[in-house]
């Protein structure tokens, strides 16, 4: 039974390994097409003055490569679960993928928004993959509605850009006519920080964490959120001409950078801390294109996209393995498979900015942009830092920490993470300690993006002593007491629901508006509806009431020309009376009131058809009106 | 060959009304003559030219009654080529879909038949009357489909689809008449009316209000539309796929066929209006929508949605007459394409609703749950059909709405709000979906089986012409964008 079922599962993983395969070679022509150069291919016409294009350059060269190989990567470790280990699974990351790879090598408006949409939608499918569970469902309807949402910035954007000038071009939207280009770019930047999960959109992302690991490891790391980071470096060149949009795009980073590492050292779920470090590591890449380190924003995101991915499936591994993604159930997980620990602890180390690991150098190179723009926002940027540090080492003392002798390791014990596993971890572990090397003065110039000044040697030290004091404070409280003890259990809690922003937006946009469209719906039907029915009940009215005028008149023309015809018979018969001589004329003059009389009750016959063909038509129109009503 | 085009179904439904016509014969004979139907009309855009601006191409023209102005004339342009086309692949996948139906299909064929006749003629018509001819005879058509092959209350539903949209056409023919009267010399040649408009002022206004009157309650727009949601809930599933997909097309294309280019001064004067009721109509369907917990009920509000979006686009090209034309010609090629757009994907949409119907007999949408787990193939059309219907790129509709939106907001920005509406339907179509779909296993008690042949076929077909305009929507644009642009000068003289 266990060959059969070992058969079935070889079978199942093969169009996860087909489609890694398949990314791989991609990943590795894109690379030396980027390596090459810039590249453009037009396909055919699309909407709006644009064109169905591929066009490689700028940071995408950097990024899609980046995107292709992780993909490659988590579709590896996926082959290792028996949750995602389908055809379904296969083919719905073949689109993700896709979707990303059409935002990346858009460069028009419409055509992103193309990539852009669908990616959100097969985020939709791949958070409620596990359809069965109405939660995760929901789930992924929240992360869909909430990009969705700022998702509408693009339309503006698009129908900006055709008022102003009709620029679709990304690369071009200063060029647009003034009024025009700050609602584009406005729009634009919506659409970013929503993708991003900054604030106050971030809660989508808690939600997101309901989808199986491979996803987040692919979603929240690289791809999705990532380019909500890479469409702000994108425009960065036009964001310039905007100071105002810029200045608050910066502020919104920061203040993502540190809110956000605040609710991550407030989780008691290892996914839920990355969703939120997540959120915060993407306020840097948000705030180096707000204030013109766009090179140092695209080395922090390549170097973010290998920590997260390495983290996310490290957290998936644990939670196949020990069945928990819950701090208390994963302590001294590292030590347990030493392997998957030491990759994993890398990571961390490298999350926590650590000298001189890689997220230390994007980090310092992205502020250093900073401090010339603000020293007060460089402070809030330094806070982030330190709130970095803090969740990073939180994490990494609770996997490193000497597990308690517990009776049921035992399961656990007969465990390992399938070598595959391990294996596909180790470049992204690579990448997650070097990729800082990018952030290097030398190196820095050629990525794509403004390049910021080097930050001073003194800036390098301040954070790192900032990195290595929050370390040591962590440590310290860590060995003591329970960190949640240090804040009020109140603030605890709010920081640990990010902010209680999804509640705040239920209460304040999603119930008003069911009960809006409840109170819409019972205008529909009770008022709007009834008009016709009222018509037809006033027809029927009316129609009854002529039916009754009719009787009335019909009777007064009966009895009236009843009494006409006695009153001329009588005026006849008088006639003979007083006539007696002329027995002809008699005859005569009966003979004539005859005729009269016969004239008299015809034309009344007339009246008396006519009336009952009006009567006849009326109540047709009131049967209708009657079977309208039933 | 057009006039070859407009009759061939309905003398194709002659032989059907013989009593011994078997009844498999009858279903094949629908599926050939619309397939044929679609394959003629595949002919027409092959040989199809764009004509000079206000121009007709492909013009039968035969005097008619000289005596009042009256001709039988048909020709297409950009604005009415892609609706021909478009009504006949929605019947040709009705008759696919009727395959099965076990209810008098003989004269249900005929019926069709005669349907498709009176759509391909009205959007073929080059005279007034010809066109009221067409638009009352598809009202009597479609009160016989609910009447004779509806459900639930059909009787009632149809009555009242026939009393509202019949009240309706009479105000249509008085503004026809007003058109004809003004005319000099008296005519009711559209062509002709519209290269030199018969009114002005006062007496246009009052004219286009009855005209817009009538069409309104095709569209439906808000408030006219209360006939809409009983018809389709009590309509029979290709009842409702071509009252939806090509009757409501009639209200939207008199607007770019007669109201705009014959009435263009009376246009501009009440677009401030039609911009209102079109946003209107967009928010209140969405918001009424996402109220309903019946699924045709449903679909029939996001219809009056996606109508107002083409009344929103159609009214913004009234606007700011001389600027933005660029912009304003955009929003009349993206009303053409909603049309189309609309059709395909609500075609598809009711005719998934009639696969729930026949399983069920209940359009609840709580009655049903865990559909992916049973019927995955309906589940895949039904998560494509929905997303498309809510405007994804990479369908028909986001082509269509993109355009809409890009020229009413370069005229009135306040036209953005629309956007709501875009979001709405995503909550309502996910919503509907995702309960449907996901979740515990909920079916009725004879159970849920998949899709057979001639359910999906048809789905697929319309879903698959949607992505396809979605992605590469150039060929369709080619066409409707000279005619576009032409009707925004005529709009602005």
């Amino acid at each position: 039974m266990t060959t059969r079922r070992d058969r079935r599962d070889r079978r199942d993983e093969v169009p996860l390994w087909v489609l890694a395969g398949l990314l791989t070679l991609l990943a590795v022509v894109t690379a030396s097409l980027a390596v090459l150069g810039s590249s453009r291919v037009v396909l055919w016409d699309f909407v709006a003055d644009s064109a169905v294009a591929l066009s490689l350059t700028g940071h995408a060269r950097l990024l899609l490569p980046t995107v292709l190989t992780v993909a490659a990567l988590v579709l590896v470790v996926s082959t290792a679960f028996d949750e995602t280990r389908s055809l379904r699974f296969a083919v719905l990351m073949a689109a993700f993928t896709a979707s990303v790879t059409l935002t990346l090598l858009a460069d028009t408006l419409p055509m992103l928004l193309l990539g852009w949409e669908l990616m959100g939608a097969c985020s939709w499918a791949l958070i409620g993959f596990a359809w069965h569970d109405r939660r995760r469902v929901a789930s992924g309807q929240t992360a869909m509605m909430v990009t969705r949402a700022t998702d509408l910035g693009l339309y503006v954007a698009v129908a900006a850009a055709a008022a102003g000038g009709g620029v679709m071009e990304l690369d071009r939207l200063s060029d647009l006519s003034d009024g025009w280009r700050d609602v584009a770019l406005a729009g634009v930047v919506l659409a970013c920080l929503g993708k991003a999960a900054q604030l106050p959109f971030s809660f989508w992302l808690a939600r997101a964490m309901d989808g199986p690991s491979p996803v987040s490891a692919l979603l929240h790391s690289a791809a999705m959120v990532a380019m909500g980071g890479y469409l702000m470096l994108r425009v960065e060149p036009a964001l310039t001409s905007s100071p105002t949009l810029a200045g608050l795009t910066a502020w919104i980073g920061a203040g993502t950078a540190a809110a956000m590492g605040l609710v991550a050292l407030a989780q008691s779920d290892l996914k839920q801390l990355l969703a939120a470090s997540t959120a915060a590591q993407l306020g840097f890449v948000v705030l180096a294109a707000a204030v013109g380190a766009g090179a140092a924003g695209s080395a922090h995101l390549v170097a973010h996209a290998a920590v997260k991915a390495l983290l996310f499936l490290s957290a998936g591994i644990w939670l196949h393995l020990l069945g928990t993604k819950q701090m208390a159930g994963l302590r001294g997980a590292a030590r347990r498979w030493p392997v998957l620990g030491m990759l994993a602890t890398a990571g961390l180390m490298s999350l926590s900015g650590l000298p001189p690991l890689s997220l230390w150098f994007t980090k310092d190179a992205i502020l250093a942009g900073v401090l010339h723009d603000s020293p007060a926002l460089y402070a809030l940027g330094l806070v982030g830092v330190g709130l970095g540090a803090a969740y990073a080492l939180k994490a990494t003392i609770v996997l490193l920490a000497v597990p308690d002798s517990s009776p049921e390791t035992g399961r656990a014990e007969q465990a390992a993470p399938p070598r595959r596993c391990v294996v596909a971890l180790v470049p992204l572990a690579l990448v997650a300690l070097g990729a800082g090397g990018m952030a290097l003065p030398p190196v820095l110039g050629s990525v794509p993006g403004e390049t910021p000044p080097s930050p001073a040697p003194w800036e390098l030290v301040l954070s790192a002593a900032v990195v290595v004091t929050t370390g040591l404070a962590v440590y310290a409280f860590s060995r003591r007491a329970r960190a949640s003890r240090l804040v009020p259990r109140s603030v605890h809690r709010w920081l640990r629901d990010w902010l209680g922003l999804e509640r705040a937006v239920h209460v304040v946009v999603v119930s008003p508006l069911v009960r809006i469209a409840g109170a819409a719906a019972a205008v529909d039907d009770r008022i709007l509806a009834q008009v016709p029915h009222r018509t037809a009940v006033g027809v029927r009215l009316a129609a009854r009431a002529v039916g009754r005028a009719d009787g009335i008149l019909h009777r007064v023309v009966r009895t009236a020309s009843a009494h006409t015809a006695r009153h001329l018979s009588t005026a006849g018969a008088r006639a003979d009376r007083h006539v007696t001589a002329a027995v002809d004329a008699t005859a005569g003059g009966a003979r004539r009131s005859g005729r009269c009389v016969r004239r008299l009750a015809r034309t009344g016959q007339l009246h008396h058809y006519y009336l009952q063909a009006v009567v006849g038509l009326l109540l047709v129109l009131v049967l209708l009106a009657i079977v309208a009503l039933v | 060959m057009l006039s070859l085009l407009v009759f061939l179904p309905v003398t194709a439904a002659v032989p059907l009304l013989h009593p011994r016509v078997p009844d498999r014969i009858a279903r094949w004979w629908f599926v050939l003559v619309t397939a044929s139907t679609l394959a003629l009309a595949g002919g027409v855009w092959a040989a199809y030219d764009t004509p000079d601006p206000g121009q007709l191409d492909m013009v039968d023209r035969v005097t008619w009654v000289p005596q009042i102005g009256m001709s039988y004339h048909v020709g297409v342009d950009g604005l009415s080529l892609p609706l021909v086309v478009m009504t006949t692949a929605v019947f040709l996948a009705c008759a696919v879909y009727a395959l099965r139906e076990d209810k008098r299909p003989r004269t249900q064929a005929a019926l069709f038949l005669g349907l498709e006749t009176t759509a391909l003629g009205l959007f073929a018509a080059g005279d007034l009357i010809l066109f009221f001819v067409f638009f009352d005879l598809s009202i009597v058509g479609m009160y016989l489909s609910i009447h004779g092959w509806g459900h639930g209350e059909r009787r009632r539903s149809a009555l009242l689809f026939f009393l509202y949209t019949f009240l309706g056409s009479l105000a249509l023919l008085v503004g026809f008449i007003g058109l004809y009267v003004a005319a000099e010399p008296h005519t009711f040649d559209m062509v002709r009316l519209a290269s030199s408009p018969p009114l002005e002022g006062r007496a246009a206004v009052m004219v286009l209000g009855a005209i817009l009157l009538g069409l309104a309650v095709k569209t439906p727009t808000v408030p006219f539309h209360t006939w809409l949601p009983p018809a389709h809930t009590d309509a029979p599933t290709i009842g409702s796929v071509v009252l939806a997909a090509v009757l409501l097309k009639m209200g939207t294309y008199g607007f770019v066929r007669i109201g705009m280019p014959m009435l263009p001064d009376a246009w501009r004067a009440w677009s401030p209006i039609l911009v209102a009721v079109g946003l209107v109509s967009v928010l209140w369907g969405a918001l009424v929508a996402l109220a309903q917990t019946d699924l045709k009920r449903m679909i029939a509000y996001t219809s009056v949605n996606h109508m107002g979006y083409v009344v929103l686009g159609l009214g913004a090209a009234g606007l700011a007459a001389g600027e933005q034309a660029s912009a304003r010609s955009t929003a009349v090629s993206g009303a053409v394409t909603q049309m189309v757009s609309h059709g395909l994907l609500t075609g598809a949409l009711f005719m998934l609703a009639g696969v729930v119907w026949a399983r069920g007999r209940d359009f609840t949408l709580t009655s049903y749950g865990g559909l992916a787990g049973v019927a995955p193939r309906f589940s895949v059309l039904m998560v494509i059909a929905a997303l498309g219907s809510l405007g994804l790129p990479g369908l028909s509709g986001f082509v269509a709405e993109l355009q809409i939106f890009i020229g009413a907001v370069a005229v009135v920005p306040i036209a953005a709000v629309g956007l709501l509406g875009i979001l709405l339907m995503t909550a309502v179509l996910l919503t509907a979906v995702q309960q449907m779909v996901t979740g515990p296993r909920t079916t009725p008690t004879t159970g849920f089986p998949d899709l057979t042949r001639t359910e999906w076929l048809p789905v697929a077909g319309l879903l698959v012409t949607a992505i396809v305009l979605g992605l590469a929507p150039g060929p369709l644009l080619d066409v409707v964008e000279p005619a576009a642009t032409a009707l925004v000068d005529m709009v602005d003289r």
